[in-house]
């Protein structure tokens, strides 16, 4: 085992404040949606959800490092988790939103009226 | 063999041999980890396959801050995002507690785990109530819209832009189509779907009776907001109409997209099955605490087998929470 047993309340507490700070500002982001980060594009996507997918990958980060205790295993378990899942969600992830937007080509160009 | 059966001298650690431990974690602990990165993939399947047809539909997708706007005891308030981030939090920290027993369970403090767990298990049952109040909605609806022959949507709006429900003004046409039921005696012939309140007719003509009304279609422009038609072309478009649609089913949805629904359903729904078999899982663990189990074993690690799929929940909320509501 991996654990000291000493108590790690005041990190928890920690996370859970850096967790509840970064979903206030999605949550604000969201609701106020500023116009310049909104219709600002930047390799495929506007700046707004830049911003929110990277604060979710952040908040990911800490659930799993400080809440799953993580950072406690040994590298080998780490690895065998961690880089199967990235590698699998972003192949997964190029091919499925590739074939996504190649399809709303398709319709778009299409002499097939399908949606009127 | 060994994995499965705790014996004396190896009893925590996956047996790889005594003193490599490649993994250095008990053999029901890594395969916990492994469940998940399962659980994981397929979770991930979903919101990619989201995301494609998201990406197929880009000019048409229906906008969240217009879908979720409910707020307990707010009636007629559009309160886009308060809710889910409320729930956001709800499970965010019942995590806390989660982690919190998990680390009492290092102390062997067993009141303290039996109190922890017990708020986790509360925190789990608001967040799954509150994802039946937010179904409810969802599937009640709130303004109505009518489906054309080609399949697209169409709302209406006023001369502001701002939406107006069916009931404003519809009126109500002679010879309503009814609904058959068994209570009327005709179960031999009952109605596939619920039949809606108003019929394409009724609507037509209730338009044709309020000039002001217009006609807002899928399409987004450049502004991110949906396209409104002048009333000639509204006039035009509503003739095309086939179905009046309230409220949402796996088939249509007033919302837009048939496919906006259907993932909403499929995918907050099985997240809520694991928020369900994660309470589930919660109680007899919590039960054994009482019981003195781990007590006995002089071990805790239970705790933490069911902490890292709990936490795991919440993961994935983390990223349903983005995709679904954000983005």
């Amino acid at each position: 085992m991996s654990h000291e047993h000493v108590s790690n309340t005041k990190r928890i507490w920690f996370v859970f404040g850096l967790l509840s700070a970064v979903t206030t500002v999605e949550v604000i982001l969201g609701i106020i949606k500023p116009a310049s980060l909104e219709f600002t594009h930047f390799i495929g996507l506007n700046l707004l959800n830049w911003i929110f997918y990277i604060l979710t990958i952040f908040k990911a980060y800490y659930i799993v490092w400080a809440f799953m205790h993580m950072e406690g295993e040994k590298s080998s378990l780490r690895w065998s988790v961690v880089s199967p899942v990235i590698f699998l969600v972003l192949y997964l992830l190029f091919i499925l939103l590739t074939e996504g937007h190649y399809i709303y080509g398709v319709f778009k160009d299409s002499t097939i009226k399908w949606n009127f | 063999m060994e994995a499965t059966v705790t014996t004396a001298n190896n009893e925590k650690t996956w047996g790889g041999g005594h003193d490599v431990q490649p993994l250095g974690a008990s053999y029901g602990k890594m395969m916990m980890w492994f469940f998940i990165v399962s659980d994981a993939l397929t979770f991930s399947g979903f919101l990619a396959a989201y995301g494609f047809s998201r990406f197929k539909f880009i000019e048409t997708w229906p906008l969240a801050d217009e879908v979720f706007t409910h707020f307990p005891f707010m009636h007629g308030v559009s309160a886009p995002m308060y809710y889910v981030a409320l729930m956001t939090f709800i499970l965010i920290f019942s995590s806390v507690t989660m982690v919190l027993a998990v680390d009492a369970g290092h102390q062997l403090k067993k009141t303290k785990v039996a109190i922890y767990m017990f708020l986790t298990i509360i925190g789990g049952i608001i967040f799954v109530g509150s994802q039946a109040w937010e179904w409810k909605n969802f599937i009640k609806g709130e303004y109505g819209a009518v489906e054309t022959v080609g399949g697209s949507l169409l709302q209406f709006v006023d001369k502001d832009g701002k939406r107006v429900a069916l009931a404003d003004f519809a009126v109500r046409l002679p010879n309503q189509p009814e609904e058959l039921t068994r209570a009327k005696a005709k179960w031999f012939m009952e109605s596939a779907e619920t039949v809606p309140t108003y019929s394409v007719a009724d609507i037509q003509a209730g338009f044709k009776a309020h000039p002001e009304l217009l006609i807002r279609t899928e399409h987004l422009t450049a502004e991110k907001k949906k396209t409104v038609l002048s009333r000639e072309e509204s006039e035009a478009r509503l003739n095309t109409a086939k179905y009046v649609v309230e409220g949402a089913n796996l088939t249509r949805n007033e919302y837009g997209s048939k496919l906006f629904a259907d993932f909403f359903f499929f995918i907050t729904g099985f997240h809520g099955f694991h928020v369900i078999s994660g309470i589930i899982i919660n109680i007899i663990i919590f039960f054994n605490v009482l019981l003195g189990t781990y007590e006995k074993r002089r071990s805790y690690e239970m705790v933490e087998k069911v902490g890292l799929y709990w936490h795991f929940v919440d993961l994935v909320w983390v990223f349903v929470f983005t995709v679904f509501y954000l983005v």
